[in-house]
């Protein structure tokens, strides 16, 4: 069986990501060990709270951030952000001042731009459109309803996005590109959609 | 698309078992609130809701335990609430398992509680659970303590700084029409609901499946709870998603789980 390095950095629901990914048929390893991370044939990044504090966390274990990108962006091993862990891949993120992201996607995380009647957190079930097909974001085909639960969005550039949401304005609710693939939403509380999403992203081969 | 209106049964659990009183008293015992997730996370609950309603510090270790083995079942989102006072207690909570946390007694005793956790954990994960009983026509107070101890605070204009202070969501109990059935006190929600950003969760007096689609059309909720008509099995969640759906509100297409 494929290993999954999920990475534990003080910033996310662990239990409930482990949890969806055995679901799934996987047998992730929490972690945030640089070997554990350079062994593991797929990397998860969850993530919950604020940009910079998460940022903070990830930079607070030695050694992390560099063993995440030999992985990822050196020997390519499939990569799956989950809501702040996405948005971790800006070059940078607006909330409480300007703090450096992962810059792996590109782009800037800021808040959600929404009209007088639209709540704020977008909270709750919304679709998410593929924007083109893709053997991981294929889950959400032709528009399912996905878990959301957050203020701020990645805006990457225009040939890295997914998938689509509407909520005040259109947003990148995914972003895909190489071994790369970030979603917004939570597949671990999507249900069924969630994952499936999840079952593909362990059986990918980018 | 539009986001889908959130139908959330409401798991009361005292001494880690499933209740749901008339009033707040006379409680009945609906089952295991594991047990219970796992149904309503098959039925594709759009969120399940856990109130600890004894919510004593001796309980703590208990209630966790229960957190931990009802997140377990399923894979819906949870907000537990109940005795939470602390930044810690969110902390506990989260790593047990919940999405998001709802603070009720001590939001109002110590208003501060609630910019400390959502600046700890981001506003979308702090929800603000305000009990409120109607005192004359146009003003509803907060009552904390399960409804027996007044506060003389106006929940309107509470609700409303609980969202300047950081609160992602209000969950709004009106405690005349809790356990009665009679429907939800839609005035309540809609003084609320008109006033903040911040999506509303509808509480106290589910009956009908009306009564499910006013919160939402009329009240300006966001997501309406319910706990008795589901736990006894008076209605299931597809047919309130059904009546929501003929009512023109948006409703999640609910995907099953493969065998």
């Amino acid at each position: 069986m494929q290993t999954i390095a999920l990475i534990d950095y003080g910033a996310g629901n662990l239990r409930s990501v482990e949890r969806a990914l055995a679901r799934a048929g996987a047998e992730p390893v929490v972690t945030a060990a640089p070997d554990a991370i350079a062994a593991a044939d797929r990397i998860v990044l969850p993530g919950q709270g604020a940009f910079a504090a998460c940022m903070t966390g990830l930079s607070a274990q030695p050694g992390l951030i560099e063993a995440l990108r030999r992985a990822v962006l050196e020997r390519g091993a499939p990569f799956l952000g989950i809501c702040v862990g996405m948005q971790l891949l800006a070059d940078v993120g607006l909330e409480h001042g300007e703090t450096q992201g992962l810059g792996w996607i590109g782009g800037a995380c800021r808040v959600l731009s929404v009209g007088p009647k639209d709540i704020l957190p977008h909270t709750g079930w919304n679709t998410a459109a593929p924007a083109r097909a893709h053997p991981v974001l294929d889950a959400l085909a032709p528009a399912r309803h996905v878990y959301f639960n957050h203020s701020f969005v990645l805006d990457p550039p225009a040939n890295t996005i997914g998938a689509t949401t509407e909520h005040g304005e259109t947003f990148a609710c995914a972003v895909a590109r190489d071994n790369l693939v970030g979603v917004q939403f939570h597949p671990e509380k999507s249900q069924a959609v969630g994952i499936d999403l999840l079952q593909r992203f362990v059986r990918w081969s980018p | 698309m539009t986001l889908a209106a959130r139908i959330i049964p409401c798991l009361d659990v005292r001494e880690g078992r499933v209740v749901k009183g008339v009033n707040f008293v006379d409680l009945k015992d609906a089952g295991d609130p594991a047990e219970q997730a796992a149904i309503y996370d098959a039925q594709g609950a759009d969120e399940i809701c856990f109130l600890d309603i004894a919510a004593s510090h001796e309980n703590r270790g208990t209630l966790l335990d229960v957190v931990r083995r009802t997140a377990d079942k399923c894979f819906t989102p949870l907000t537990v609430g109940g005795g939470v006072r602390t930044p810690e207690d969110v902390r506990a909570l989260l790593l047990a398992g919940a999405d998001k946390a709802a603070i009720n007694t001590a939001a109002v005793r110590t208003p501060d509680v609630v910019d400390a956790c959502a600046k700890a954990f981001g506003a979308q994960c702090i929800v603000v659970a305000i009990d409120a009983k109607q005192v004359s026509p146009d003003r509803w107070e907060i009552f904390t303590h399960g409804g027996s101890r007044e506060t003389g605070i106006d929940a309107v204009r509470f609700a409303v700084e609980a969202v300047e202070r950081g609160a992602g969501e209000l969950l709004v109990t009106s405690i005349d029409r809790d356990g009665t059935r009679a429907g939800y006190d839609l005035a309540l929600l809609s003084e609320i609901s008109s006033r903040v950003k911040a999506p509303v969760i509808a509480s106290g007096g589910a009956g009908t499946l009306q009564h499910l689609v006013e919160a939402i059309t009329l009240g300006g909720a966001s997501a309406a709870l319910a706990a008795s008509i589901f736990h006894f099995g008076t209605f299931s969640l597809a047919q309130a998603r059904e009546a929501l759906r003929d009512a023109g509100a948006p409703v999640r297409d609910v995907v099953g789980y493969a065998p």
